[in-house]
């Protein structure tokens, strides 16, 4: 099987941990890593792994999309800069993995839809965020056994896995976190926490998902729903665990999670870099697999 | 030492947390009232964890914090209004609406070595033309230096004060002085220092003093102490020695005293003081809010809340985690035999 070919846009903690992830997989061959500062760790250890690398951002690459064979680029930049680089590389067929909250392309979160945009051909889908990552599927689990009023997460993440870029515009996360729990977790209002925690040694990612069920939730099914979901996102994050509940007060289901990453780049407290990269993996190599087969064509955006 | 101390009362925003976020609009526009009459020159007022607070992690309270701050701006004359933004929580939307309804100061809280997640809200605060802090929180758990390099960050983003904030009201007076004194030699000139503390091990007032000693201009306090854990300094008392050390404050000492017995003490649910669960979070140095929340978990788990409390000291839990405490009186109770493990 011919694999697709990658690039991989933004060389911080993400970007990173995303090239070992892509480099391991069956689908996807990452042929360039592209940053901004020719100092930055992760071109150097990109450089290290094989691939192309510039330190000239999205423009240093765009002349190589074509004799390069690009296909697939995931951008792990800021909210800022997406849209640009988004417009750019759609303008040459290649479809993105939106992994910064502009979320201009529909929001993806695999085990709940991640078939629904490979089906519609998306040229660019959007990651949410890892908090999104890691705590949706709960939400979606509920929302699948009954009407959820209100969802409420709140994620908390080592201080040590936290990159500039998430810290200087926390309010974004916030927002696209939020509204991603009503789009793609089925909850009518929606709404994120985030706690950065500097504790040393470093905790390990925890979530807490709150949800109000309309009318007396239904524990047994709410329960099995959970479980099975957990297994689905297990698929692609081992390190994804309950530690208690679901527990029952009302109509309030309360749900901790833990998140243990497979230690790619930043030890595996930082399950927050893996939920994120993992399911852009899984999400690449959804579309990888079907423009393999032939199932979709990439075609070139005309720039609006 | 400087002639001119501000003192920010804390009642109708940390307050909150020791009435289960349940102070009506009502309530709150009574205390502001004799407030403003006794010339407090600010008064914080919002959900306990600030905007955006209202939630399953940090409970509803009785009323918007829009409906708290308009009724409040309405009823006082000189006392200016302040809220409380802990980034990742409250959004600048929600600051912007406060400013609306007539809040004209802020505290732009973080954790004591995350001002860095706190740019846009400082900034975005002083284009609004509001009275800006920054505030560390947990200060306890940050050393001199380091506090130091974050108070540079929340001044080089705007912030017009900075805050030592002692939210587990572990600091002694020797700690205070030292950062404060620091932060003085360090900051700007212009930039002014804050103190808040917390009452948990009775050093509310002598640390507030040695703040004073220290450099700091503004002073957060409490009428009564109303506050979380066994409270915030309580700002009549802090008043009073003020007054004794010479240092004036433009407040209505005998008003100040009437307010704490006639209004704010009759509206405590429960004595705010120093028992043994909140001398816990001085000692063990915890967060002063989680106090109720882990004695709620002690009564449903068959626990005691001191365990509680010093397990999450431990695991290093911090502001805004109130979460953890349910998820850490499970794992105890399990680990006790007193909960079935999860399936």
């Amino acid at each position: 099987m011919k694999k697709i070919k990658c690039a991989l846009i933004g060389s911080g903690n993400i970007g990173t941990d995303l090239m070992y992830k892509v480099l391991r997989s069956e689908w996807l061959e990452p042929v360039w890593m592209v940053g901004i500062d020719p100092e930055s760790e992760g071109l150097a250890r990109a450089k290290k792994m094989g691939l192309k690398t510039t330190a000239e951002g999205v423009d240093g690459l765009l002349p190589h999309v074509e004799e390069d064979g690009i296909q697939i680029a995931f951008d792990a930049t800021s909210a800022y800069v997406h849209a640009e680089n988004s417009r750019k590389l759609n303008a040459k067929g290649v479809m993105m993995i939106d992994l910064t909250p502009a979320a201009i392309g529909p929001l993806c979160v695999p085990p709940v839809n991640l078939k629904e945009h490979a089906d519609k051909q998306e040229m660019n889908v959007n990651m949410i965020s890892c908090a999104g990552q890691a705590t949706i599927p709960i939400v979606n689990a509920v929302a699948q056994v009954q009407g959820v009023e209100y969802a409420e997460i709140i994620a908390s993440l080592s201080s040590k896995s936290i990159g500039a870029g998430t810290r200087a515009n926390l309010d974004e996360f916030t927002y696209t976190t939020s509204n991603a729990i009503e789009k793609v977790g089925g909850a009518k209002k929606g709404k994120a926490l985030a706690i950065i925690n500097p504790a040393d040694p470093p905790i390990i990612m925890r979530n807490t998902i709150y949800c109000l069920t309309e009318g007396e939730p239904d524990e047994v099914a709410i329960r099995d729903s959970v479980l099975k979901m957990i297994e689905q996102v297990q698929k692609y994050v081992p390190g994804y665990k309950l530690v208690n509940g679901p527990t029952f007060d009302g109509n309030k289901v309360a749900v901790f999670m833990e998140v243990a990453g497979l230690g790619d780049y930043l030890p595996k407290y930082a399950g927050n870099l893996d939920i994120m990269t993992a399911a852009a993996t899984r999400t690449a190599e959804m579309f990888a697999e079907e423009i393999a087969n032939g199932t979709i064509t990439l075609t070139p955006v005309e720039a609006a | 030492m400087s002639e001119n101390i501000i003192l920010h009362d804390m009642c109708l925003r940390d307050g909150m947390h020791a009435k289960k976020e349940q102070i009506s609009v009502e309530q709150m526009v009574k205390v502001a009232k004799a407030m403003d009459d006794a010339g407090v020159p600010y008064i914080q007022v919002t959900h306990g964890a600030g905007l955006g607070g209202n939630s399953l992690q940090h409970g509803f309270a009785l009323a918007s914090n829009e409906e708290y701050i308009s009724a409040v701006a309405e009823a006082v004359k000189q006392t200016i209004i302040s809220v409380l933004l802990i980034p990742g929580l409250g959004t600048m939307k929600e600051l912007k609406s406060a400013y609306d309804n007539g809040a004209r100061s802020v505290h732009v809280a973080t954790h004591c070595t995350e001002a860095d997640t706190s740019p846009q809200h400082i900034a975005f605060a002083r284009e609004l033309g509001m009275d800006t802090s920054g505030f560390l929180m947990m200060s306890h758990l940050n050393t001199p230096q380091g506090l130091t390099e974050q108070a540079l960050l929340m001044e080089s983003y705007g912030a017009n004060t900075v805050y030592i904030t002692d939210s587990a009201g572990f600091m002694l007076p020797e700690d205070v002085t030292e950062v404060i004194s620091r932060l003085r030699a360090e900051l700007k000139p212009e930039t002014e220092i804050g103190f808040h503390g917390h009452h948990n091990m009775a050093l509310g007032v002598s640390n507030s003093v040695a703040a004073i000693k220290a450099g700091a201009t503004r002073i957060d306090a409490s009428v009564a102490g109303l506050g979380a854990g066994a409270g915030n300094t309580p700002l009549e008392v802090l008043a009073a020695v003020l007054e004794r050390m010479g240092i004036p404050t433009g407040l209505d000492l005998f008003r100040l005293m009437d307010i704490a017995e006639e209004i704010i003490t009759p509206m405590m649910d429960h004595m705010v003081r120093i028992d043994r669960d909140s001398l816990t979070l001085g000692y063990a140095g915890v967060y002063s809010t989680f106090l109720l929340h882990a004695k709620k978990a002690a009564e449903k788990y068959g626990l005691s809340a001191r365990d509680i409390l010093v397990e999450l000291g431990r695991k290093k839990m911090i502001g805004g985690q109130e979460d953890m405490i349910q998820d850490t009186a499970m794992t105890l109770a399990k680990e006790k035999g007193l909960l079935k493990e999860a399936v």
